[in-house]
């Protein structure tokens, strides 16, 4: 790292970003999304640029790739790239310079991918397009491409189509793509966002390494600051369209000079911290939260056993019969979820975490009486919740009593409702009997309890932001004052410093309420900070489960132990 | 990137958001003002007119257009102007009865095939296939033809063939919507699932349909004056752009083109400022458009 800042005397920088301001014309007026900002990048260097929602980060990098939208354009300053201003550029070069001499990869690698052309032939059109390839040896060349990432059996996975593909493995074929003509500067915009940990140190370890050997320079855009200092040489923090510091790796852990940079270190979850730890030091200091007596507490509130959700699935079909639409023979129905036992005591937090398709899902469906389960019973304070068809779950009394907080807030409000009308839809529909005046002070009531402003009550989703979404969420779900909250990954969506405000929040809750939780994430230091206990999936099946502590330091199982490992730590 | 959420309260009235979406797109204005002199036309018409609509008067016959007789008489001596401005409250009627039927009873039926899907989909799906098989205006013709010739039965004939188009949007919209979070998140707060269609589901789509809506006004007035104009529907002497045209058609030979003319402009200009609604009404009615 140090030779590379050496270095950076000697030969001019390959991109060089001077008081770079971009505008936004709105309904509001104009908006400013970057102000001011320098940047320098050498020739084999990796820059993170680290920022929460709206701090501007994507949008350098569009200025640079000069991919701003229609509304956006660039008010001040020059990007210079090898020497070529970028900012002043006719169209036409700029565009001969995107893909050979500058490249992106974006978040969601399936929105990137043709959906109805096979993967090799997308590798073969850009390949051709930017005369690296010709027709005759084209398909020759794409297959060395997909193995130069990596990609197992390239020969099949020439033919395969995007979705057939999982999501790393779509990642793979676009960073394919986007080193294909071996550009001087690659920019992954939160490239391994919405990738389980183990996908994303694979494929981080795999844009490292390729940029590495051919001496390309990255910049990789990301929220998470673990992931930038373990992967970047030097690290920009941005806040509110500004840069706030600029320093290597080590440094910005070591000493981090800018308070919010502070605060985004205290923020993210880590090894060894508490809930506590990560709010900033000067908020207010959580009164202690009155605690509710647990009613029995230690005592089992939900029994599951043998639990199993099975989906058909049908042989394809050969020949003949296959020719005239003949279904195949019914083959082994594949099991989602696979036989699994446990149980969740009154005032505790049980984690359930595991990577995208191992069931966990599924998992809080059932329990959530939303889908019927193939086997297995879930018993749930002593009653029998299983033998009700989720059909006629939601006229149940037991409806009540199990709620779920979201993953996504806001594809979970409904659009046409104001906060208060979403917080109110349990209240109404669960017999509260509850309306008018009455009906809004409980509302006003739980909107406090979640720390939502009561002046945001009348506004729609969209006119809020993330975090209060979120609270709108919480509350929906403790609104009918239920004793089990499913928790499905509520903090995904969320930046890190909402991330730690949302969490201790909940802690506060389940004290104050008396609640038991089921968390679900595929985040492990998240879930150490919240469960008392956790369990692992994998396949279907729980492959280990105990105290939280015991599993995150002594791991028994090979998956759990490969999890902890692939979460990216900062060099320190 | 995306913009912070101001701390002044978004609370925008409807008249000033509807100024904006006016401001934002002038057309947008033209179709609401060509709307409000429908509107005023089909409500005070009748009494506002220089003429009486129904009097012939066999001395005038065949004037064209004069300072008396602003858009000229027809053959029996009565007032065009005046037969055009009152015919706008009969054929306005018919849109927006048809419309509303079809609006109420189609939307509801894709919706209820979107979102239950199964047994409904398939009823709903084949039952408009079906309308949509034949030619749609034969098939309102036979109606009509069928049912006996009243206004009542033009608007039914008028809101079945318009019936399949509401069917497909509604149910490809609620069909997106069936596994939206927001609609596990009803389920979850105890909501039938009728509720969830007519509650949640169908407020959502409003935005969408409201575009259908102006574009099959435009199209059931066109309806309805085809049906006059080929003797089905209301019959003469009352005032109506399509039996107006039909009479008029017959003397444009002869010199006499202020007869159809008048008439035909007109409801040319019905048909324009309903389509150029369309998008006006969306923007209106989306509450996402209000930030």
């Amino acid at each position: 790292m140090n030779m590379h800042a050496g270095a950076n005397h000697m030969q001019p920088p390959l991109l060089e970003v001077r008081d770079l301001t971009v505008e936004f014309a709105t309904r509001r007026g104009t908006v400013r999304a970057v102000e001011k900002i320098d940047l320098t990048l050498a020739k084999g260097e990796t820059l993170g640029i680290v920022g929460e929602s709206g701090s501007g980060k994507s949008v350098t990098s569009f200025a640079v790739m000069r991919i701003l939208d229609r509304a956006g354009r660039i008010a001040e300053g020059t990007i210079t790239l090898g020497g070529v201003d970028i900012g002043t550029a006719p169209e036409g070069a700029v565009r001969a310079l995107r893909g050979r001499e500058m490249s992106m990869i974006f978040q969601n690698p399936r929105a990137a991918l043709n959906p109805i052309r096979k993967v090799g032939k997308q590798i073969e059109d850009v390949l051709i397009e930017h005369v690296q390839a010709q027709p005759s040896d084209a398909r020759e060349k794409a297959i060395e491409v997909l193995k130069a990432v990596r990609i197992a059996r390239p020969e099949e996975r020439y033919h395969a189509y995007p979705f057939e593909l999982s999501g790393g493995m779509c990642q793979r074929i676009v960073i394919a793509l986007a080193l294909a003509c071996r550009p001087q500067l690659l920019i992954a915009d939160e490239p391994t966002t919405g990738l389980d940990v183990t996908t994303q140190k694979a494929v981080m370890d795999l844009v490292v390494e390729l940029t590495r050997a051919r001496n390309m320079s990255t910049i990789l855009i990301t929220h998470d600051l673990g992931l930038a200092s373990a992967y970047c040489d030097r690290v920009m923090v941005m806040e509110k369209g500004r840069v706030v510091e600029t320093a290597t790796a080590a440094e910005i852990f070591r000493a981090p000079q800018h308070p919010y940079t502070r605060k985004l270190m205290r923020a993210t979850p880590r090894r060894g911290v508490t809930l506590r730890d990560l709010l900033p030091v000067d908020a207010a200091p959580a009164a202690a939260a009155p605690t509710a007596p647990v009613e029995g507490a230690g005592t089992p509130l939900l029994v599951v056993e043998n639990l199993v959700k099975e989906y058909p699935r049908q042989a394809p079909a050969t020949g003949l019969a296959g020719a005239f639409g003949i279904k195949g023979a019914a083959a082994d129905p594949f099991r989602a979820v696979d036989g699994i036992s446990f149980s969740v005591a009154r005032g505790e937090s049980l984690g359930l975490v595991g990577e995208s398709g191992c069931g966990k899902s599924t998992t809080s469906m059932m329990l959530m009486r939303l889908l019927d389960p193939t086997s297995g019973r879930i018993v749930f304070k002593g009653e029998e919740l299983s033998a009700i068809p989720a059909r006629r779950f939601a006229g149940s009394k037991w409806r009540s009593r199990i709620q779920l907080v979201f993953q996504d807030p806001t594809d979970s409000l409904n659009p046409r409702y104001t906060a208060a009308r979403a917080i109110a839809d349990p209240l109404l529909r669960m017999g509260s009997g509850l309306s008018g005046k009455a009906l809004r002070a409980k509302v006003e009531e739980l909107a406090g309890l979640v720390g939502l402003p009561v002046n945001l009550l009348d506004r729609f989703p969209h006119q809020l932001s993330g975090g209060q979404k979120a609270r709108v969420g919480i509350a929906r779900a403790i609104a009918p004052d239920p004793d089990l909250v499913i928790l499905d990954e509520p903090t995904a969506a969320l930046d890190v410093s909402v991330q730690a405000v949302v969490l201790n929040l909940l802690q506060d809750l389940k004290q104050r309420l008396g609640m038991s939780y089921i968390f679900v994430s595929h985040d492990l230091e998240v879930v150490r900070l919240l469960c008392d206990r956790v369990m692992v999936m994998r396949a279907g099946r729980i492959v280990e489960a105990g105290a939280t502590e015991t599993v995150m330091t002594a791991p028994k199982a090979d998956y759990t132990r490969e999890l902890l490992a692939s979460i990216p730590h900062p060099p320190i | 990137m995306t913009l912070a959420a101001t701390d002044a309260a978004p609370k925008d009235s409807l008249f000033s958001h509807a100024r904006h979406i006016v401001a934002e797109n002038p057309v947008t204005g033209l179709a609401f003002g060509l709307f409000a002199l429908f509107a005023l036309a089909a409500l005070i018409g009748p009494y506002v007119v220089p003429h009486d609509p129904l009097a012939s008067n066999t001395s005038a016959a065949l004037q064209p257009p004069s300072a008396t007789y602003w858009f000229g008489t027809d053959q029996l001596g009565r007032d065009i102007f005046s037969r055009v401005v009152v015919a706008a409250r009969l054929d306005m009627i018919i849109a927006v009865a048809s419309v509303a039927l079809v609006f109420v009873g189609g939307g509801f039926a894709g919706i209820a095939s979107g979102y239950c899907g199964g047994w409904t989909d398939r009823i709903v799906g084949r039952v408009s296939d079906t309308i949509m098989a034949f030619p749609l205006f034969v098939l309102a013709m036979g109606i009509v033809a069928a049912l006996g010739n009243t206004v009542t039965n033009i608007v039914i004939a008028t809101a079945i063939i318009n019936f399949p188009l509401y069917v497909r949007v509604a149910r490809a919209e609620a069909n997106i919507r069936r596994e939206a979070g927001f609609v596990q998140a009803a389920r979850l707060a105890g909501n039938s699932e009728m509720r969830i269609l007519l509650g949640h589901i169908a407020p959502n789509i409003l935005p969408i349909m409201m575009v259908q809506v102006s574009l099959t006004m435009g199209y059931a007035i066109l309806n309805a004056a085809g049906l006059s104009f080929i003797g089905l529907g209301v019959r003469p002497p009352t005032p109506e752009w399509g039996i107006m045209v039909a009479e008029g058609a017959s003397f444009i030979i002869s010199g006499e083109w202020w007869i159809a003319f008048f008439p035909g402009v007109t409801l040319m200009l019905a048909v324009f400022c309903f389509n150029l609604l369309g998008d006006g009404l969306r923007d209106l009615v989306d509450p996402q458009r209000r930030t």
